[in-house]
């Protein structure tokens, strides 16, 4: 369904433009319907990048960002229209991402202004009452109410209903759990596991591996930009091959493991799968297939 | 015993009344202790944290008394606190990120700090540039702005001098939220090395990240809407919690290794009362799986093993 194929980003900085920054540089990967694939970085991965540039809110350098065999930077006018019709984006902070003046639910009237300009009153108040069971929301403590009245799970659902009135088939969930506490996030991350099995395509992006763990089928681990490896989860976590993979899975603080015991379970070893796998110079794709469905990047020692 | 804190109560001045932030809380740290202090935001752990050092203009002490080594803090009056801060009392704030001056080089502003509180800078430069070696970072840092360092190593800079004067109490508050998981990590064991070395001689570590304090506390107080819910050791704490809140908040943690696919995962539902007006008896009350009708009073905060606190009729 969404497809990345060697997509590069450079942001020009310093104080006069001098300098190019490469937030993203050459990411392939795919996302199908029904599927969720979790994007994981630190901060200055190029993990946000990814998702502005599948949404479209920018463009990219080098590469193709396509979306059922369209090249979304091609689309213009009433086509970026009918793209946002399946690809919505739900972001980190829930309260910057409402206007404090207006009621929280004046997000479905924009929705039906621009889209479904045509469709009845109450039509729509049942189409509304569907998008917010489906977030499992009670219409009658979300609606009318202004966004400091509702708390930050509450919004963050109400704007997943927003995308789920337009028929999405791909949400981009940028960080979308970070600001919600303990007892809640659970919840919303349910909630996307409930929309993947009707069928939605979700791009997950975060920084927490245990998140990450939780709800995707297919992990990808960037750092600076580039993908190190990727593959399903179950095997990037179970069976992490490259270095940067290792460390981060054995810095994350977990429950009932210690930090030393996880280390001692995952030694950093000085070995590059990549090189073992292609030890010819010659063709180099950028990631060797480990095995099915696990690829992993030089370790960069080579 | 180090800090001994006993039925403390304070609420913040509001514009729609007074919101009881903390409700009358009793506990304490032992000497050497590294106690976590975990809950949901809003539950009070922030307004406990700074009631130790600094009540802001809207929080009102309403009753209590805080002792340490054995000297009663004078809490509620910021004047009388003074000499307390910094030297017995440190606390690493919250984004102690941006809690260093910008315009001054580090070096400067570590040199007004030290001399604001009478003591001459030479005396303690020796120490300062040892200890910011001893957390990884070079001693050129105290000729740079804060501007020129990342997230992590101002981080590091902050948790040296708030434990310059080797202080009794260190009060870190969400010192890795807003950090990447292996810096995380980094600050985290720091923390613990400070304490070994004798830097400071207790803490207590608020964080909403319960598998955080598991790694470093030994031993975890859990807060609920304002007040206490439970003390333990941190493997009693995570393996044989006995209050409900404490069991769901538990199980509701994604761990490595745990698959929506295969283990569903569940929440707590509803969400915490408010504080302006809290309900009487247990605040878990409404959500509790296990309420019954003696919940309606308010449930003591005993213990029911050595060290091990808890504030629920089913659990005692």
């Amino acid at each position: 369904m969404l497809s990345l194929r060697g997509v590069t980003k450079t942001y020009r900085v310093g104080s006069f433009g001098g300098r190019e920054l490469t937030a993203v540089d050459d990411v392939s990967f795919d996302v199908a319907a029904g599927e969720v694939v979790s994007l994981i970085g630190e901060s200055g991965s190029g993990k946000t990048t990814i998702g502005r540039l599948v949404l479209r809110l920018a463009t990219a350098g080098g590469g193709r960002v396509t979306f059922d065999g369209t090249d979304v930077a091609t689309l213009r006018g009433r086509r970026l229209k009918e793209y946002y019709r399946t690809t919505q984006g739900v972001f980190q902070d829930p309260f910057s991402s409402y206007n404090p003046i207006f009621r929280a639910d004046r997000v479905f009237a924009m929705i039906r202004t621009e889209f479904f300009a045509g469709v009845s009153g109450s039509d729509w108040s049942s189409r509304i009452d569907t998008a917010l069971a489906a977030v499992r929301l009670d219409p009658g403590q979300v609606l009318d109410k202004y966004p400091y009245q509702l708390s930050g799970g509450q919004l963050q659902r109400l704007l997943i209903a927003r995308a789920l009135l337009l028929d999405i088939r791909l949400l981009v969930a940028d960080e979308i759990i970070s600001m919600l506490d303990a007892s809640t996030r659970i919840d919303v991350l349910n909630l996307l596991g409930d929309l993947k099995r009707r069928g939605l395509g979700i791009l997950f992006i975060t920084h927490d591996l245990s998140l990450g763990n939780y709800i995707s089928d297919r992990t990808v681990i960037l750092r600076r930009g580039a993908v190190v490896e990727m593959g399903a989860t179950d095997r990037v976590f179970g069976n992490p091959l490259h270095p940067y993979t290792t460390a981060l899975v054995s810095s994350v603080p977990r429950l009932h493991k210690k930090w030393a015991a996880v280390e001692a379970e995952l030694r950093p070893s000085d070995r590059c799968v990549y090189h073992e796998t292609h030890p010819r110079p010659g063709e180099q794709p950028a990631l060797a297939e480990v095995e099915p469905d696990h690829f992993v990047a030089c370790a960069g020692r080579c | 015993m180090s800090l001994k804190v006993t039925d403390l109560a304070v609420h913040y001045r509001t514009t729609r009344g007074e919101v009881q932030a903390l409700g009358g809380v009793t506990f304490a740290v032992a000497d050497g202790e590294i106690m976590g202090l975990a809950g949901e935001s809003g539950c009070g752990k922030t307004t406990l944290g700074k009631s130790l050092i600094r009540m802001d203009g809207r929080m009102r002490h309403v009753a209590g008394t805080v002792e340490l080594d054995g000297k009663e803090l004078p809490v509620h009056d910021s004047a009388r606190m003074n000499p307390f801060r910094f030297k017995e009392v440190s606390v690493i704030p919250q984004y102690a990120m941006s809690a260093l001056n910008p315009t001054r080089r580090i070096g400067r502003m570590t040199k007004e700090l030290v001399e604001s509180r009478g003591i001459r800078f030479e005396t303690v430069r020796p120490e300062l540039r040892r200890r910011i070696e001893l957390v990884g970072l070079s001693a050129d840092v105290l000729d740079r702005y804060p501007i020129e360092l990342s997230g992590g190593m101002k981080q590091r800079m902050v948790m040296v001098l708030s434990t310059l004067l080797n202080p009794s109490l260190l009060i870190a508050d969400e010192v890795t939220s807003a950090l990447d998981v292996s810096t995380q990590r980094a600050v985290a064991e720091t923390l613990v090395g400070f304490r070994d070395r004798l830097f400071v001689r207790s803490m207590i570590v608020i964080t909403h990240d319960v598998s955080l304090v598991y790694q470093i506390a030994d031993s975890i107080l859990v807060m609920y809407a304002g007040k206490l819910a439970e003390k333990a050791p941190t493997d009693t704490i995570v393996d044989a919690p006995l209050h409900p809140y404490t069991r769901l908040l538990i199980s509701s943690l994604p761990e490595v290794g745990v698959r929506f696919e295969r283990q569903r995962l569940a929440g707590i539902p509803g969400s915490p009362p408010s504080l302006l007006d809290p309900p009487t008896g247990c605040r878990f009350r409404d959500r509790c799986p296990l309420a019954f009708d003696r919940c309606a009073e308010e449930p003591p905060f005993v213990d029911v093993e050595r060290d091990h606190f808890v504030a629920c009729w089913k659990a005692s």
